[in-house]
């Protein structure tokens, strides 16, 4: 009898796990397809997922905790991947597939012709939101996030005109003027000028320190000056003979053959120890670089960098943000994406992290940081960036700027940079590797 | 305890004996049972039970596994862009076709092979070193054990970093230390020997510990009394390793060595993390940019996914390949014992 009974009860306990594991099984498979409850917890709380790469310098300006005070129901949720390589692909993926899109997403200005012309339809168009002021934001970085039937799918947040930061005391080890105003006018209008300095620096150089600290990035400050870009304005690619690729190339090239440069990948581990260990005299500055190289120049590089302005004017850089039609909540993202985006909340995004606002209305009352003044030994950063942003010439992005752009940089400059190639070979293996991109 | 009882027996009913059995026990209680739908029921129960068990795997194997596997398979068949998943044109085999034209798929497909080498066979061979140290008695051998998981368990993330900064070829440790000795200091990023080897060097470092547990496990399951009897033939502990250990060890070596040749085929989270950005290219030349990385750089930064699925099959092919080789050596090594 005894065992009977515990037959029995074994039997039902059988059951009973049969059932749970069946139970289990099938919530698992509903849990895969029913998450879009995730947003809203029922008491009308909302949370607005932004999607955004590196730092964007939102949160860090303190915008996302000012908007959740003034608007009680949302919580705002930043997913940061740190590298814009990464992140696109994930954003393209999110867009197709509808699922797991953030609410609101930022874009990379290389990768914005490509979002205009491929996934307008995905986007909510923002020019036509509430309070969105066209005559507010510089009219070419308005155009860049414009499909061809005048939809606004992107709103600009930053934009990144580009100046030089150096090493004063680098300089003068090397025996160099250390003068902002002077050395500008010493390089003005000519990279060659520029690479003609870098000379003199190396015949000086102090023990460990080169010039710059990539050839790559001479290419990219060079190249963010040139009216022709890599495509033409049929969105035909001409990066073979375009006369801005070929300037860039050639600074770049005379770079790395003086030896002048550090020879670091940008945003690898080693270069940010390059920063903090002055192992290069200059670097090409975009606004947003400035914050960068605070964060890894240290408290011992404070003062001792200074910002001049480049030999040419030019934009490197930039984002958007974008509201995606497949977002859960895109009244309020369209809401919050227009009010991340006003002059003073832009202003705010400078005063913090120098990320340079592309509202030229907020221009007259931009302030950095005192940080960020004192970083740069009180060089005049608010005067130095508008005044690039306004003689920035307008260019042409293409559908893959990007990834040409990548090929040249890592494949082409770096053969000769690092690996001692002939000018002739490095431009030979890009090539091969824009055609492999490009699909041909 | 209850617990463990109850595993007992699951394990009891679900083995495939017990299914044939149980009628004939059933049948002998049902006179005692009063119901007979109970005993259909209890019938019912343990054939289907097994499955509802298994049935979890099974599906999602179907939705994670199977699934994707087609697809990929459709997709590369297709021409297919990141840019636009609902567009897609049938292309035949033009995918492959082009692939086996790209110098870039040949050079992945030799990096694959030559990182894959330089770092399984050090690996397995240290292991098997190891292993047979840690067979000897030792104070703490716990501890021993368990620090060499400790690599497995580190993610590849910070693995890769760290080596990044050890390979750094100005400042870096290892650049440091050949230089102390007087010898020029290697980029080992972009030079194409000393980045395989970099790589090779992460891979090594993360999985000896882990074969070498393998290896130690099979090691004490080797009957003692050999060992005796070979030190009373005479042998050295060198001859009893030779001539006892790695025979013994035939089948788990040639399990490690089939588990490592997978895993170095699909080589991917080092080289792609040593790389820094733009990893995905495997250095300035291609000079370690793995099978794994090719098809990652196809699908996702150039946004070619046709192509990229075509790189996944091919793959697959390839590991059939070995795997086929692997069954041939296998039944060899059989028939010679």
């Amino acid at each position: 009898m005894r065992s009977s009974t515990f037959r029995r009860s074994r039997r039902s306990r059988r059951f009973v796990a049969c059932a749970a594991t069946a139970a289990l099984a099938t919530s698992l498979l509903a849990a895969c397809s029913s998450d879009d409850e995730g947003g809203s917890a029922g008491d009308g709380k909302i949370t607005l997922n932004v999607g955004t790469f590196g730092v964007l310098g939102l949160k860090q300006a303190g915008l996302y905790d000012e908007y959740e005070k003034s608007h009680p129901n949302i919580t705002i949720k930043e997913n940061v991947i740190e590298r814009n390589d990464a992140y696109y692909p994930k954003l393209l993926t999110q867009l197709q597939s509808g699922a797991g899109v953030n609410d609101v997403a930022a874009v990379e200005v290389s990768n914005i012709t490509e979002v205009v012309q491929t996934q307008g339809a995905k986007f909510e168009d923002l020019g036509k939101a509430k309070g969105v002021d066209k005559s507010t934001y510089l009219d070419w970085k308005w155009d860049q996030a414009t499909t061809e039937d005048g939809k606004t799918i992107g709103l600009g947040v930053d934009i990144g005109p580009t100046a030089l930061c150096y090493r004063k005391d680098l300089f003068e080890k090397a025996g160099l003027p250390t003068d902002r105003e002077k050395l500008a006018k010493e390089w003005e209008g000519d990279w060659d000028k520029y690479v003609a300095l870098g000379k003199k620096y190396m015949d000086k150089a102090p023990k460990g320190t080169k010039f710059v600290d990539s050839a790559s990035s001479v290419y990219n400050a060079v190249f963010a000056g040139a009216t022709e870009r890599y495509y033409d304005k049929g969105g035909k690619e001409i990066y073979e003979d375009s006369q801005g690729r070929k300037n860039a190339w050639d600074a770049a090239m005379k770079v790395a053959q003086g030896d002048m440069s550090a020879k670091l990948k940008q945003f690898d581990p080693t270069w940010d120890q390059g920063f903090a260990n002055a192992k290069f005299a200059t670097v090409a500055c975009p606004a947003w670089m400035a914050g960068y190289i605070q964060e890894k120049g240290g408290a011992e590089g404070k003062g001792q960098w200074d910002m001049a302005k480049a030999p040419t004017d030019g934009n490197w850089g930039g984002t958007f943000l974008g509201v995606p039609s497949a977002g859960k909540h895109k009244k309020e993202a369209t809401e919050l994406a227009v009010w991340l985006t006003r002059p003073e909340q832009l202003a705010k995004v400078f005063a913090k992290q120098a990320s340079f606002p592309s509202t030229p209305s907020a221009y007259d009352t931009l302030k950095p940081s005192a940080a960020t003044k004192a970083y740069f030994s009180d060089a005049p950063i608010t005067e130095i960036f508008a005044d690039i942003a306004k003689n920035t010439p307008s260019a042409v992005y293409g559908i893959k700027d990007a990834q040409i752009g990548q090929s040249i940089t890592d494949i082409g400059v770096l053969q000769v940079e690092q690996q001692g190639k002939s000018p002739e070979e490095g431009w030979d293996a890009a090539q091969k590797e824009i055609k492999d991109v490009l699909g041909q | 305890m209850t617990h463990v009882s109850e595993t007992a027996e699951y394990a009891e009913t679900a083995s495939p004996g017990e299914g044939d059995a149980a009628p004939a026990a059933t049948g002998s209680k049902a006179s005692r049972t009063p119901s007979p739908w109970r005993s259909r029921l209890y019938r019912w129960d343990i054939k289907a039970s097994p499955y509802v068990f298994v049935a979890p795997f099974f599906l999602f194997f179907g939705a994670f596994g199977l699934f994707p596997l087609l697809y990929t398979g459709w997709a590369s068949l297709h021409r297919l862009e990141l840019t636009n998943l609902d567009d897609s044109t049938w292309l035949g085999l033009d995918n492959y076709t082009n692939l086996l034209r790209s110098e870039y798929f040949w050079n992945a497909l030799g990096n694959t092979f030559t990182i894959g080498v330089i770092s399984t066979v050090p690996q397995l061979a240290i292991a098997l070193g190891i292993a047979h140290l840690l067979n000897y008695k030792l104070r703490g051998s716990t501890l021993w054990r368990v620090a060499m998981l400790a690599p497995y368990a580190t993610s590849v993330a910070s693995a890769s970093l760290v080596f990044t900064l050890l390979f750094a070829w100005d400042g870096g440790m290892v650049n440091w230390l050949i230089g102390s000795v007087g010898f020029d200091p290697v980029n080992w990023r972009e030079s194409s020997w000393g980045s395989q080897f970099a790589v090779s060097s992460i891979v090594i470092w993360r999985w000896t510990g882990y074969n070498a547990l393998i290896y130690l496990a099979a090691m004490q399951a080797v009957p003692h009394d050999l060992y005796e009897s070979a030190a009373l033939d005479g042998a050295s502990r060198w001859q009893q390793f030779r001539h006892v250990t790695i025979p013994m060890l035939r089948p788990t070596i040639l399990f490690t060595v089939v588990v490592s040749t997978i895993g170095a085929t699909q080589l991917f989270g080092e080289p792609l993390l040593f790389g820094g950005t733009a990893g995905s290219k495997g250095g300035a030349d291609h000079q370690f940019q793995t099978l794994g990385l090719y098809l990652y750089d196809q699908g996702w930064i150039n946004g070619h996914l046709g192509r990229a699925s075509a790189v996944a099959w091919l793959m697959l092919v390839i590991l059939l390949l070995i795997a086929a080789v692997n069954m041939l050596i296998a039944r060899r090594l059989r028939k010679d014992r």
